[in-house]
């Protein structure tokens, strides 16, 4: 089958990875989880002011990320998005690219399948490669990380270098450890709090 | 200025401009629309905002969302059948995350509509809108244009809940059908 080859890579623990990831934002850096194990993952990893938690618009993490990129350019953000989602919103890679926005770092935590509904597998399984998508939407600082160090390494880059980044990472199944608290008032204003956009009452 | 009307009243578009400009509201992203492209030309050509396209409409409103959170109040343009496409994220982001989302939709499915499609499409969009209690209004009259689009902008911004100002083809000219010649 076309892309089978391609998509064999190293399978890594999101837990871990999402982790690691967390553990290098030193700048109170943006994170936008995506809906599904993605955000549970970041709520697992310690609920940072800077998190922001979607409970339903699937495919959104990565324009939500945009959008926060646009309002606070001195700040890094960081969208965190399955790749079921992300082929819901295939097109936002496009224009993410079209305005080439340097502090934007998209992550893709691949496993697939459609995890939280069954495991069904997704077009990434076999024909997708979603860094070729990000390639062919513009985006040429787009790459797969071929195992922890080099996640490590580029997760790095896309702290310090100029961006849009694109990192996709092939990961495991494995059900996350915690479950996002799913209060949308109180995630979205501790948000902007964290984002110095509102302070405490 | 060449789309001022001859009474020397500013266009519809130019009106909303301002009032925009004047609510702070800086960040606009559209899916094009051929009534809407006065708006979204004059938008472009204003640094004041920062405006582009986006490849649907649920995307653009996930922009905005966005800018929000990060402290810029932006506005999404879209026509009726764009709207159509946005349920779900209006009631799983928009709504429960009290974001005051500004929504302009150019109306198209009545008042002379020649597609059968577009006209299914319009009747969906303001029983979606009440549903999910969101404040809307129409507008049929320039000299209503300025009030009322500034009014739901305080609104929403004070009530933290999206809003959506529908520009209907008494106020635009809509989009018709081109004639035959005999």
């Amino acid at each position: 089958m076309p892309g089978t080859e391609s998509n064999e890579r190293k399978v890594m623990s999101r837990a871990e990875l999402t982790r690691r990831l967390v553990g290098k934002l030193k700048n109170e850096e943006a994170v936008i989880g995506g809906i599904g194990w993605t955000n549970f993952e970041l709520w697992g990893a310690g609920q940072r002011p800077q998190n922001f938690y979607m409970l339903g618009s699937m495919g959104l993490a990565f324009p939500i990320a945009l959008g926060v990129a646009i309002a606070q350019p001195n700040r890094r953000v960081i969208g965190l998005e399955g790749d079921g989602s992300l082929l819901m919103q295939v097109g936002a890679l496009g224009t993410i690219a079209s305005r080439n926005q340097k502090n934007l770092v998209m992550v893709v935590w691949d496993n697939g399948a459609y995890q939280i509904t069954g495991g069904q597998p997704a077009a990434t399984a076999t024909v997708v490669d979603v860094v070729g998508l990000a390639r062919a939407s513009g985006l040429e600082k787009s790459y797969w990380a071929k195992d922890e160090a080099h996640f490590d390494e580029l997760i790095d880059r896309a702290l310090s270098e100029d961006g849009p980044f694109f990192i996709a990472v092939k990961i495991d199944s494995a059900k996350p450890a915690a479950t996002t608290h799913r209060d949308p008032v109180q995630i979205r204003e501790r948000f902007m709090r964290g984002l110095g956009v509102r302070e405490a009452i | 200025m060449s789309s001022a009307k001859p009474d020397g009243q500013r266009a519809w578009h130019e009106i909303i401009k301002d009032v925009l400009k004047e609510n702070n509201v800086r960040l606009a992203t559209y899916v094009p629309d051929n009534v809407l492209s006065p708006l979204i030309k004059a938008l472009h050509a204003d640094p004041f905002f920062t405006t582009f396209c986006c490849a649907r409409e649920e995307e653009a409103v996930g922009v905005v969302t966005g800018a929000w959170l990060g402290g810029t109040l932006g506005v999404v343009l879209m026509q009726t059948s764009g709207f159509a496409t946005l349920p779900n994220v209006l009631a799983s982001l928009a709504v429960p995350y009290q974001i005051p989302l500004l929504m302009i939709i150019s109306e198209r499915g009545t008042l002379g509509e020649f597609n059968l499609g577009q006209a299914m499409v319009c009747r969906t969009m303001r029983p979606a809108l009440e549903s999910m209690g969101i404040e809307n209004h129409t507008l049929r009259r320039l000299d209503e244009v300025a009030f009322v689009v500034d009014r739901t902008i305080s609104q929403a911004v004070s009530t933290q809940a999206p809003a959506a100002i529908i520009l209907n083809a008494f106020l635009t000219g809509g989009k018709v059908e081109k004639k035959k010649e005999n």
